[in-house]
C-alpha cells in the first residue's frame, strides 16, 4: 500500500531530527501518540502535536511514561498505528509495558531519543548506552528489532521502516536515535506519498466465532482484529494459548510439573521464533569497502558518521579498512559477523557507551579475530582520532587477543591521566 | 561607605550552597520566592540544620535540592516523596522536606503523593505551581488551565486542569494551603506551620513559569504575572477545597484549606513495634 | 542495645529458601524492607515483617514496586541496610531506580524471585528469564553483581554476601532466585551470628564541611559515605555529578563518573566472581548452568559419568560479573558447553561469546515443566559428544 497523501508532508525541508521523526510518523499513517515530555524528545512529540488536527491523529501527553506506552498499546488494539517518544529515564519506566507489548503481539513503535546515563545523566547530550536494555529490558523473554538511525532524514526514513516491520512482525519496534540525531538540523526530503510504500496491517478474515487471537499460520504472525469489531476478544499479559486466554489451572497450580504440561500450549515461544526466523528479512546493513578489508569498524547511530572520518583518514594512508554499519541493531546480524571475521585482523567498534554492541560483535566472531572497543561515557561524540589510532593499532596488531581488547581514548586520558585499567593491574 | 564582610554576605548564606549560585532560574520565576520563603522558614523554627533533608525530583523546582544546603537529594521524576518516605522511617530523627514541582508531584509522582497523604507520614511538601512542564520546554501539564497555550496543545488546551489542595485533602493531608509567589510572608508563615505539623502537610505556590507560560500565552513578563495573581488572588481560610480550582487568569483562592488532626505513620508505626516485640506473631520456625 | 543475639537463628533449622532469605537478611543487619507485594516473593516479605521488629527493623508496603526501590535507596542514605523483594513485572517497574541506585551509589538489595514467561507470565511458576535485565535493564552504562542461590542454605548465605557486596562496592545487588530454590524446604546449619562476616559500610572520618560526597579513593574507586542527619549537608543528584555531588554537564565529567561506575566493579571482579565447579578436570562436555536448573545439571550429569561421558559441571554463584577468564579457559580444554536455562537462551550468549570458538555452545530450552527432570540435558550432553566425536 502506498502512504495517503493527506499525512505527508512532501518537500524539502531544514529541520532537526525529532521534527522529522514526528513527520516520519505521520507520513506512516501513525494516528496516536501517547507521550510525556522528555528532554531530549521533545521536540519530536510538539511537532506531532502541531501537526495532528491536519491529518485526524491523535496527541495525549499522559501522566507519565508508564501510562504513554500503556495507552499507545490500547490504541493499537484500537486498530491505530501508535507510538510513543522518550528518552533513557522514560525508557525504563516502560520496560514493564514494553514486555506487554511484546507478549500481546501488540504492533506499535517506540522511539527512544538516547542520551547519557545512568540515571538522570546528561539529559541535553548524547548516549548509546540503552541498546542492551532495548533488547534485555524488560522480564522474560522475547525478541524486539531496532533500528540506528543517523541523520534527520534517516529519522524520518527508519520512523516509516519502523512502523512498517511493527505491522509484519506485530512486534515492538524500537527507533534507537539519539540526543545529536535529535537536535541536528540537517536537509530532509519527504518524498511523494506515492514513492512511500507502507505495510498494512494483516487483519482476520475469518468466521468471527473460529476467532483465535493468538493462532498463527505459517508466517508465525497471528493476523489481528480491531476492539469494537464485535469479537469480544480476550488479551492478557499472563502466559496465554492460541484462544488468548491464560493457561492458569487453579488445580495444576501447586504442581509445577502439571502447570508446566500446560506451559507447552503457551505462546511464548513464537514471541522468539517469529523473529529469529525471519532475521534475514529484517536485517539491513551498510557495508563499504569490505571485499579488501583487514580492519572494519562497526558502528551504528550518530557515531557512524564520526567513524567514517576515521576510516577516510586510515584509507587515505593506504590502510585497508571498510566500514560496516548496523541499520537494524536488533535481531543482530551474527552471520554476517561471523562469515566477515574469518578473513580480517580485527573489528573496532565504536559505540558511545562502555561495551554493549561490542559484546555481541565479540560472540559473533567465536575467536577468529581481535576486537578492538572505542568507548565512549557520553555527552559527546568520539574524536575521530582515537578511531583512526584504534584502527590503525588493529591494522598493525600481530598479537590474538582473548576477549574484547579496550582503547584507551584521548578522553579516557585526559581525566584519570592513563589507562584506568593499566593503572589497577589489569 | 563600603559594606562590612558581614554586610555582603547573603543573609541567608548558611542555609544555600553559596557555591552554587548563581542558579539556574530564569529572570521573573517565582521559584526563588519559593526558596526563600522556605529558607526563611526553616530559620524560624530553630531546628537543627543537620537534622533537616531536603528531596526533590526533576524539573525546574526539582533543583531546589541542589541550593539548599542541608542534606539534599535530587532524585528521579515523580518520585521524591517514595524516596522520602525511606528516609524518614529510615531515620525518624529527620525533619523531610520534598519541594517539586506541579508536573513531578500530580502527574508521574501522583500516585506517591495520594499514599504519603493516606499514610500521613511525617513529610512537608512543598509544590511550586507554574502551570506547565518547564524544563522540557513547556508542555501541557495537569495544572494547565483550560484554554491556555502551551507547545503540545498548541490550539489551546482542552483538558480539565487538576486541583492539587483537593487531591491533598482527600487522600487525607492533614493541613493544605495554597500561596502566591509575591504573597512572601504569609507563605513563610504558612511554611512554618506545615512543618511544625505532625503529618503530612502540603503547601502549594503559585508561580507561573516566567518563560514559557507567559510567552505562549502573552501575559508579560514574570514579575507581571506574579502581580496579576497576586492582585487577583482572594484569601479565604478554610474555604472547602472543591471551591479552589484554577481558571485560565481567573480570579484564585488562597489560603489555609486544611489544618486537621490525624494520626500520623509513625505515631502508628511505633505503636505497631511496641505490641509486636518478640515474636508475639509466630515467626521462628 | 538491647540483646539482639537471641532472636537470630543459630544451629539446625528446618526453613524453606524463602524463610532462609528473610533469615539471611536479618543476618546481614537489613533493618529496611520496601516492597510491593507480587507473586511468588510474598513468602519472604512474610517472614521478614514478622521477625524485623525485634530488632527495631522497618518496612513499609509502598503503593508500587517503582516507589518501593524508591523507599530503599532513600533509608539506605539514613544508614540502615535495606532490601526490597519483587518478581518478575515488578522488576521491570524498579528498572529507572536500579540506575538512581547505581548513580547515586547506593548500597542495597533486590530479590528478584523470577517466574516463568514474558509479561505477567505464569505467576506461580518457576522462571528464569531476568537473567539479562538484571544486567542491562536500566537504561544508560553500568554494572552490576548478580547471584543465583541454588538452596535454602545459599539463600541464607547469598543473600548475607549480597549485602556484604553491596556495601563493599556501594551498588546495588541483584539476587536471581525463583520458586523452586524458594519453595524447597530443607534442614539448614546456620552458623553463629558471631561468626557470620559482616562488611561494614566505609564511612567518611574526616572534618565534617570537608566531605565530597563522591570523592573516591584511589585504592579501590569507592567514594566512602555518611548517614543523613551527620551534619555533612552533602547534596547527591542522579544528574551526572562532580565530586562534591553537583551536576555537571560535560563529557570529561561523564567519562569521570560513569567510567568510574563501571570500573569500580570490572577491575574488582575477581573478589567477585564465585562458580562452583565439579568434575571439570577431565571433562569433555561442561554444562553451565545456575539456580533452578542446576538441580538438574546434577542430575544429568551423573547419569552421563554413570554412562561413560566425562561431563562437568560448572554453576555460577555470581551471574553478574560473568566468570569470563574461566570460561574462555575450560573453552580450550573441552570439546562442548551445554547451557540449561528456564528462557529462550540469556547466559548461553555469555557462554557462546566467552568460549570464543573453543568449543561449541550447546542451548537447552528447559522450559517450566521440565524442571526437576534432567532428560533434556542429558540429551543435550549426548549430542554435544556425538557432534564432537
Amino acid at each position: 500500500m502506498k502512504a495517503d497523501p493527506r499525512d505527508v508532508l512532501t518537500g524539502t525541508y531544514y529541520i532537526d531530527g525529532d521534527i522529522a521523526i514526528a513527520y516520519g510518523a505521520l507520513a506512516a499513517g501513525c494516528k496516536f501518540l501517547g507521550g510525556y515530555p522528555i528532554t531530549p524528545s521533545t521536540a519530536a512529540a510538539e511537532a506531532f502535536a502541531r501537526k495532528a488536527p491536519q491529518v485526524g491523529a491523535r496527541f495525549i501527553q499522559i501522566e507519565d511514561e508508564l501510562g504513554a506506552i500503556a495507552s499507545v498499546l490500547g490504541a493499537s488494539w484500537a486498530g491505530q498505528k501508535s507510538m510513543t517518544i522518550t528518552s533513557g529515564p522514560g525508557y525504563s519506566l516502560m520496560m514493564e509495558n514494553i514486555g506487554l507489548g511484546a507478549a500481546t503481539e501488540t504492533p506499535f513503535v517506540i522511539v527512544n531519543i538516547q542520551r547519557g546515563g545512568p540515571s538522570t545523566g546528561v539529559p541535553t547530550s548524547t548516549g548509546q548506552a540503552d541498546m542492551m536494555q532495548s533488547k534485555w529490558g524488560s522480564n522474560g523473554d522475547y525478541e524486539v528489532i531496532a533500528l540506528a538511525p543517523d541523520s534527520p532524514q534517516e529519522g524520518f526514513d527508519f520512523t516509516v521502516k519502523a512502523f512498517n516491520l511493527a505491522e509484519r512482525y506485530r512486534v515492538p519496534v524500537m527507533l534507537m536515535a539519539d540526543e545529536c540525531v535529535g537536535h541536528m538540523t540537517e536537509k530532509v526530503v519527504i518524498p511523494d506519498a506515492s514513492e512511500i510504500e507502507l505495510e498494512t496491517r494483516r487483519f482476520y478474515k475469518g468466521k468471527k466465532e473460529e476467532y483465535k487471537p493468538f493462532k498463527r499460520d505459517k508466517s508465525l504472525v497471528p493476523p489481528m482484529v480491531k476492539a469494537g469489531d464485535g469479537y469480544k476478544l480476550y488479551i492478557t499479559g499472563l502466559s496465554h494459548d492460541e484462544s488468548g486466554h491464560p493457561i492458569l489451572d487453579k488445580k495444576l497450580l501447586p504442581d509445577l510439573d502439571k502447570a508446566g504440561v500446560t506451559n507447552k500450549k503457551s505462546t511464548n515461544r513464537f514471541l522468539v521464533e517469529k523473529i529469529r526466523k525471519n532475521r534475514d528479512e529484517i536485517i539491513e546493513l551498510r557495508e563499504e569497502n569490505l571485499e579488501d578489508a583487514d580492519v572494519i569498524v562497526v558502528s551504528y547511530g550518530i557515531i557512524s558518521r564520526v567513524a567514517y572520518r576515521a576510516v577516510d583518514m586510515a584509507r587515505r594512508e593506504g590502510l585497508k579498512v571498510g566500514m560496516l554499519r548496523l541499520i537494524t541493531v536488533w535481531p543482530f546480524p551474527e552471520d554476517r559477523i561471523a562469515e566477515l571475521a574469518k578473513r580480517i585482523k580485527g573489528f573496532v567498534v565504536t559505540e558511545i557507551n562502555y561495551g554493549q554492541i561490542v559484546f555481541e560483535v565479540d560472540r559473533c566472531s567465536h575467536g577468529k579475530t581481535n576486537i578492538i572497543l572505542v568507548p565512549h561515557g557520553g555527552g559527546s561524540v568520539h574524536d575521530p582520532d582515537d578511531i583512526y589510532d584504534a584502527i590503525k593499532k588493529t591494522a598493525t596488531e600481530k598479537k590474538r587477543y582473548q576477549g574484547v581488547l579496550e582503547y584507551t581514548t584521548s578522553l579516557e586520558r585526559s581525566v584519570f591521566g592513563g589507562s584506568m585499567a593499566e593503572k589497577y593491574g589489569k | 561607605m563600603k559594606a562590612s564582610e558581614e554586610e555582603k554576605k547573603h543573609p541567608m548564606e548558611n542555609l544555600l550552597r553559596m557555591d552554587r549560585i548563581p542558579h539556574i532560574w530564569c529572570p521573573g520565576c517565582g521559584i526563588g520566592n519559593a526558596v526563600s520563603a522556605f529558607a526563611e522558614a526553616i530559620k524560624k523554627i530553630e531546628y537543627d540544620l543537620d537534622e533537616i533533608c531536603v528531596v526533590s525530583g526533576i524539573g525546574c523546582t526539582g533543583r531546589v535540592a541542589g541550593y539548599i544546603k542541608t542534606d539534599s537529594f535530587h532524585t528521579t521524576h515523580g518520585r521524591g516523596i517514595a524516596y522520602a518516605t525511606g528516609v524518614k522511617l529510615g531515620n525518624p530523627k529527620m525533619k523531610v522536606i520534598v519541594i517539586s514541582g506541579d508536573g513531578d508531584l500530580s502527574a508521574i509522582g501522583g500516585n506517591h503523593l495520594v499514599h504519603a497523604a493516606r499514610r500521613n507520614i511525617d513529610l512537608t511538601v512543598i509544590c511550586v505551581n507554574n502551570f506547565i512542564y518547564a524544563m522540557t520546554g513547556g508542555q501541557v501539564a495537569p495544572t494547565t488551565p483550560r484554554t491556555a497555550f502551551t507547545t503540545t496543545s498548541p490550539f489551546g488546551n482542552f483538558e480539565s486542569p487538576i486541583n492539587i489542595p483537593r487531591l491533598a485533602e482527600a487522600a487525607g493531608a492533614v493541613y493544605v494551603a495554597r500561596w502566591t509567589a509575591l504573597h512572601m510572608r504569609r507563605l513563610t508563615d504558612s511554611i512554618v506551620e506545615a512543618l511544625n505539623k505532625p503529618g503530612f502537610s502540603f503547601v502549594e505556590v503559585i508561580a507561573p513559569c516566567a518563560m514559557y507560560y507567559s510567552r505562549t500565552n502573552r501575559l508579560g513578563d514574570g514579575l507581571n504575572m506574579m502581580k496579576f495573581y497576586y492582585d487577583n488572588s482572594v484569601i479565604k481560610h478554610g474555604e472547602p477545597t472543591e471551591n479552589v480550582d484554577i481558571g485560565f487568569q481567573e480570579e484564585i483562592v488562597i489560603g489555609k484549606f486544611i489544618d486537621r488532626e490525624r494520626p500520623t505513620f509513625s505515631e502508628s508505626l511505633k505503636s505497631w513495634q511496641q505490641e509486636n516485640k518478640t515474636g508475639k506473631q509466630g515467626g521462628i520456625d | 542495645m538491647k540483646a539482639v543475639e537471641n532472636i537470630f537463628l543459630k544451629g539446625k533449622h528446618t526453613l524453606s529458601g524463602f524463610e532462609a532469605c528473610a533469615e539471611g537478611a536479618l543476618s546481614a543487619g537489613c533493618r529496611f524492607l520496601g516492597y510491593y507485594p507480587i507473586r511468588p516473593s510474598f513468602e519472604i516479605i512474610e517472614r521478614f515483617i514478622n521477625r524485623c521488629s525485634d530488632v527495631d527493623g522497618v518496612f513499609v508496603q509502598m503503593e508500587d514496586e517503582i516507589s518501593a526501590l524508591a523507599a530503599v535507596l532513600g533509608a539506605s542514605w539514613t544508614g540502615r541496610k535495606s532490601m526490597t523483594v519483587t518478581s518478575g513485572p515488578g522488576f521491570s517497574q524498579m528498572m529507572e531506580h536500579v540506575g538512581l541506585g547505581v548513580m547515586l551509589e547506593t548500597p542495597c538489595v533486590i530479590i528478584d524471585v523470577q517466574r516463568s514467561g514474558i509479561s505477567e507470565g505464569l505467576p506461580n511458576a518457576v522462571g528464569g528469564g531476568d537473567i539479562m535485565q538484571a544486567r542491562w535493564g536500566s537504561h544508560g552504562d553500568y554494572e552490576i553483581i548478580a547471584l543465583a542461590p541454588n538452596s535454602p542454605l545459599e539463600m541464607f548465605e547469598l543473600t548475607v554476601r549480597a549485602f556484604n557486596f553491596s556495601e563493599r562496592f556501594r551498588t546495588p545487588v541483584v539476587i536471581l532466585s525463583d520458586v523452586v530454590i524458594g519453595r524447597k524446604k530443607e534442614e539448614i546449619n546456620i552458623p553463629d551470628q558471631k561468626d557470620i562476616k559482616i562488611k561494614k559500610r566505609k564511612y567518611y572520618k574526616g572534618k565534617k564541611e570537608d566531605y565530597l560526597p563522591f570523592k573516591y579513593d584511589e585504592k579501590d574507586l569507592i567514594p566512602p559515605m555518611v548517614d543523613i542527619g551527620q551534619g555533612c549537608r552533602f547534596h547527591v543528584t542522579g544528574l551526572t555529578h562532580d565530586e562534591r555531588g553537583y551536576p555537571v554537564m560535560s563529557d570529561s565529567c561523564q567519562e569521570w563518573n560513569v567510567h568510574r561506575l563501571v570500573n569500580k566493579i570490572r577491575l574488582f571482579s575477581d573478589q567477585i566472581i564465585e562458580v562452583e565447579e565439579d568434575q571439570t578436570e577431565d571433562a569433555d562436555v561442561v554444562i553451565v548452568s545456575y539456580g533452578a536448573t542446576s538441580l538438574d545439571a546434577i542430575k544429568a550429569v551423573k547419569q552421563a559419568r554413570d554412562e561413560g561421558i566425562k561431563a562437568g559441571h560448572l554453576r555460577l554463584v555470581t551471574i553478574w560479573p560473568f566468570p569470563e577468564k574461566r570460561i574462555s579457559e575450560l573453552a580450550r580444554k573441552i570439546d562442548a558447553f551445554v547451557v540449561p536455562e528456564i528462557n529462550y537462551g540469556q547466559i548461553f550468549y555469555e557462554v557462546e561469546r566467552c568460549s570464543r570458538g573453543g568449543a561449541e555452545t550447546l542451548f537447552v530450552h528447559h522450559a517450566s515443566s521440565q524442571v526437576g527432570q534432567s532428560a533434556d540435558i542429558l540429551k543435550s550432553i549426548k549430542k554435544a559428544r556425538g557432534n564432537n566425536k
